[in-house]
């Protein structure tokens, strides 16, 4: 126990690339270290892209057993935790493709309205507070938590890879195996949409 | 989507956009992601400037469209919390002992 313990704590002191090449030999203890020190961000990108708590702990179960498998893929060329970042993701959307799909609400209905003249129909909006503000207040927090939530699965997933983890259009496309063209459109479309969503907060209606 | 309401445009802007060289909102909705992706030609780029310039109702949006996507990043984002939520202990556990079943 207490070797098993002297192990753990060598592997918690080491680099990510020593950590990698150690687990690269079988160390379990490196493995071990591993998912402390990862496991946390990974949960909650799985959390956020399958919203779901036992799939997104099954997604973490799944993406660390790759990990094991294929560390020595893993060529250092980016950080670890990125590495890790792209098979959490991977894993978490083979799951949503197996998903059966839930009752959906149309998106058409939250695009941008035109007059028969091609004009904007829009409404004067009050922008001056900052987002990172604005969030401090729960009421305002929980509205755009609950709006991305609202959007359809396939236009989610798109506006959290782009938006929230920072993936550019190239790797979402490579990612959901669509072409750069439908992703873009599918970001566009998801973003106008959670603004309609959004749309109390600018109106002044969650001061 | 509707076209039975009217825009709040003025006449004489209404008339501007119809121009030659000019954009409608409609078209300036359809190259919005490549405007702000920085990825529309030096040219088209001016004109869609010169619109936002002139329409106070696509000025409006965009702004809103932006803030948006701060919301959504900063709804998630938590300061006091970098790398995330700890594993639970239980899962750890899990994870480990998949591994060994693994080999």
């Amino acid at each position: 126990m207490q070797e098993g313990t002297t192990q753990r704590a060598a592997a918690d002191a080491l680099g990510d690339s020593a950590l990698a090449e150690a687990i690269g030999r079988g160390d379990g203890a490196a493995y071990e270290a591993l998912v402390w020190r990862h496991g946390g961000a990974m949960l909650a990108v799985a959390r956020r892209l399958l919203r779901d708590e036992d799939e997104a702990r099954d997604c973490l179960q799944e993406a660390f057993l790759q990990a094991w498998t294929k560390i020595d893929t893993f060529e250092g060329r980016s950080a670890l935790g990125t590495w890790l970042h792209r098979i959490v993701v991977n894993a978490a959307l083979m799951r949503l493709r197996k998903r059966k799909r839930r009752a959906e609400e149309s998106i058409d209905a939250l695009l941008p309205e035109f007059d028969a003249d091609g004009c904007r129909i829009e409404p004067a909006w009050q922008m001056d507070e900052p987002a990172d503000s604005l969030v401090q207040r729960a009421q305002v927090r929980e509205l755009v938590l609950q709006s991305i939530d609202r959007l359809p699965d396939d236009y989610r997933t798109v506006l959290i890879l782009r938006d929230i983890e920072g993936y550019d259009t190239a790797e979402v496309a490579q990612m959901t195996g669509d072409s750069q063209g439908a992703i873009k459109t599918r970001l566009h479309r998801a973003r106008a949409a959670l603004k309609k969503l959004l749309e109390p907060i600018y109106g002044g209606e969650l001061t | 989507m509707t076209t039975s309401s009217r825009s709040s445009k003025g006449r004489l802007a209404r008339l501007m956009m119809k121009m030659p060289l000019m954009l409608t909102c409609r078209e300036v909705e359809a190259f919005l992601i490549d405007y702000l992706e920085g990825t529309l030609p030096r040219a088209q780029r001016a004109v869609f400037d010169l619109h936002l310039r002139m329409c106070r109702e696509c000025r409006d949006y965009l702004a809103a469209y932006r803030k948006s996507v701060e919301l959504g990043r900063a709804a998630f984002a938590r300061p006091e919390d970098p790398v995330g939520p700890e594993v639970p202990e239980d899962l750890v556990k899990a994870i480990l002992d998949a591994r060994s079943r693994e080999g």
